[in-house]
């Protein structure tokens, strides 16, 4: 479709895998991200794809796998609680090079340490943080791209407002350039040629003979994959009145759309301070931090967590300006993050609370 | 081992009627390398060879595609010459189910341990047969954790004596013993459910036989198939490795009784 429609982000997202190739998913129930499996439960069979009803999340993503391995594109996903699940498998596809995009419809911001650094062993993962619907579209495609370009799994980061907001959205296929062919892919049609396909965490050598097979071959093989995934992709950032701000707002996701809109208020009544949002959380937007934080005085950071990205922050500006943490848990009893937090008011009243004890609110401008 | 008396003796009086043939010559060609490096007595390479003779005999081999869990029997994931996806621990059913809807001109058989299957994710190969998945699940039950080197796990019988049931499982303590296969057969989806073992030249023929009829009903679309085969582990076991296959007949044989235990195409 062109046409702008009005969607509900959970039919947006489901309908952005359609267009973008995705044949394969499986899923298990748990708001938010109940209804992206909806979505996919009534668009697949219509495409000629399959959406399976796992029996839990960690079948989900080995249904995924399963079908991810035969070249198929594939997508699984749950939210924060459902991805501690799936935690082992979205380690061991790196290890075994299968490409899929994960979907966490996260039931608040504290999920960022669990996506950028969750897992076991030397896995990473480029993960995705739209702010809103349209965004969600396209960065459901761009990670189905980026899975096939680097046979890894991809994260996109939404939550509850991405999977129930209701937006006027165009869901159009995105062409992301060419993509290498999935030689590698299982169809059973090696087996008996001396040279049968295997996909495994261990490494994709067949033992013979004549050739000598080292584990550690190919844990270093990922190791540098990943190293030179992380050197080629470029982060992406979204920034704002950073030149001259003498105050700086980090925040990401759905936060990131309230203070950006908070920020851009301020500036109007003369407020001396700009935002950086990060879009990609791994690789984390580093340089356009720090260059955003040169002329600041602080670099404030606004998460819906106890304080999680800030981290990533301080690493970025590397004390080229004072961090502050403004963000806090959400206090909604629904623990879903509809709480006066993610308003307007608190936010903005924490902007400038920040902005007035760095002295950057002129008498009589607020 | 035969008494030195008892071994056949070969007569070199003139030359041979046959040419020679070397163990390779019988090595079927879905296996690629003969050298494996499980222990002397083993069941599972039997299994596993049987599993492949099948699917080499039937001409399916440009079609098939082997999940496997992770135990010993692992060690076989890279030295096969067939299509191998390698699961995690437990997980083979569903990266299967995966594969085989993604392409189901696939011939899909997962091969796992009873620790694999039974022990960390039982709900799996349950799940693969209650919808009826047009898959063949494999496991090779041995009753103990071989590769962790002999410990209990779901299948292991009571009185067996494992690295941590010193003194042989108890029900008091340890619980009782998981009958997989007759597990499976009571789920509507399970199409053909049958329990083998290795322990004799009669018995390896009989689940050689058991496997080509579950790759028929796969083949057939009739539901799901299922194949225990009960292994031999000297090591795990801590015996003799010549006592191993009466072992299992009066052990683990005892409990897990060979035989089909169901077959809905032959009853359709």
């Amino acid at each position: 479709m062109s046409e702008p429609a009005l969607m509900e982000g959970s039919a947006a997202i489901a309908e952005a895998m359609v267009v973008a190739g995705c044949r394969f998913f499986a899923g298990y129930p748990m708001t938010p991200f109940t209804e992206v499996l909806e979505g996919m439960a009534k668009r697949m069979p219509a495409v000629g794809g399959v959406c399976m009803n796992a029996e839990s999340e960690i079948e989900a993503i080995g249904m995924a796998w399963g079908a991810a391995a035969t070249g198929v594109r594939a997508a699984t996903g749950s939210t924060g609680q459902g991805l501690a699940l799936m935690q082992e498998s979205i380690s061991e596809l790196t290890l075994a090079r299968v490409p899929m995009l994960v979907i966490n419809m996260a039931r608040s911001g504290a999920d960022y340490f669990q996506a950028t650094r969750g897992g076991h062993g030397d896995s990473r993962q480029i993960v995705l943080a739209p702010m809103d619907v349209p965004e969600a579209v396209e960065f459901t495609q761009l990670g189905l791209h980026l899975a096939d370009k680097y046979r890894n799994p991809v994260l996109l980061y939404g939550d509850y407002f991405i999977a129930h907001t209701y937006e006027s959205v165009v869901v159009e296929r995105r062409d992301f350039g060419p993509l290498p062919d999935k030689d590698w892919a299982l169809d059973g049609t090696s087996g008996g040629s001396g040279r049968a396909k295997l996909i495994s965490p261990l490494g994709e050598v067949k033992q013979r003979d004549d050739v000598g097979y080292d584990l550690a071959d190919h844990h270093a093989q990922v190791e540098r994959d990943l190293v030179a995934m992380e050197r080629e992709v470029e982060p992406l950032v979204e920034t704002g009145y950073t030149d001259d701000a003498e105050v700086i707002i980090v925040a990401f996701g759905t936060p990131g759309k309230f203070v950006r809109y908070c920020v851009r208020e301020l500036r109007a009544e003369g407020v001396r301070v700009g935002y950086v949002r990060p879009i990609t959380l791994h690789p984390f937007p580093s340089e356009a931090v720090r260059q955003a934080a040169l002329g600041a005085a602080c670099v404030a950071v606004y998460e819906n967590s106890a304080g999680q990205m800030v981290d990533d922050v301080r690493l970025a500006v590397l004390g080229a300006a004072d961090i502050e943490f403004i963000g806090g848990l959400t206090m909604d009893s629904s623990a879903f993050g509809v709480g006066p937090e993610i308003a307007v008011g608190p936010i903005r009243s924490k902007i400038l609370d920040v902005c007035r004890r760095r002295g950057c609110v002129t008498e009589g401008s607020v | 081992m035969p008494a030195p008396d008892d071994r056949p003796v070969i007569d070199t009086s003139a030359p041979p009627e046959v040419p020679v043939r070397l163990v390779d010559d019988f090595t079927p060609d879905l296996i690629d390398v003969g050298a494996h490096h499980l222990c002397p007595g083993c069941g599972e390479p039997i299994a596993m060879r049987s599993i492949m003779e099948v699917l080499a005999e039937q001409g399916l081999m440009q079609r098939s595609l082997a999940v496997f869990g992770i135990g010993c029997y692992t060690a076989f994931s890279n030295n096969l010459d067939c299509e191998v996806l390698q699961a995690l621990h437990g997980r083979a059913p569903s990266l299967a189910t995966g594969a085989k809807r993604a392409r189901p001109e696939l011939v899909t058989v997962t091969v796992q341990g009873d620790g694999d299957m039974v022990n960390e994710g039982l709900q799996e190969v349950l799940h693969a047969a209650a919808r009826g998945e047009a898959i063949t699940c494999v496991l090779l039950n041995n009753g103990v954790f071989g590769e962790t080197g002999g410990h209990m796990t779901a299948t292991t019988t009571l009185g067996q004596r494992t690295k941590n049931t010193l003194e042989g499982r108890s029900s008091a303590e340890h619980g009782h013993p998981i009958q997989a296969a007759s597990l499976v057969a009571g789920l509507d989806g399970a199409a053909y459910v049958a329990r083998g073992a290795v322990n004799n030249a009669g018995n390896v023929a009989k689940t050689k036989r058991m496997v080509e009829r579950a790759i028929e009903v796969q083949l057939a679309g009739a539901g799901f198939s299922f194949v225990e085969i009960l292994t031999m582990c000297p090591t795990g076991w801590f015996i003799e490795t010549v006592d191993a296959p009466d072992y299992l007949a009066d052990t683990i044989g005892a409990v897990h009784v060979g035989g089909v235990l169901k077959d809905t195409l032959a009853d359709a």
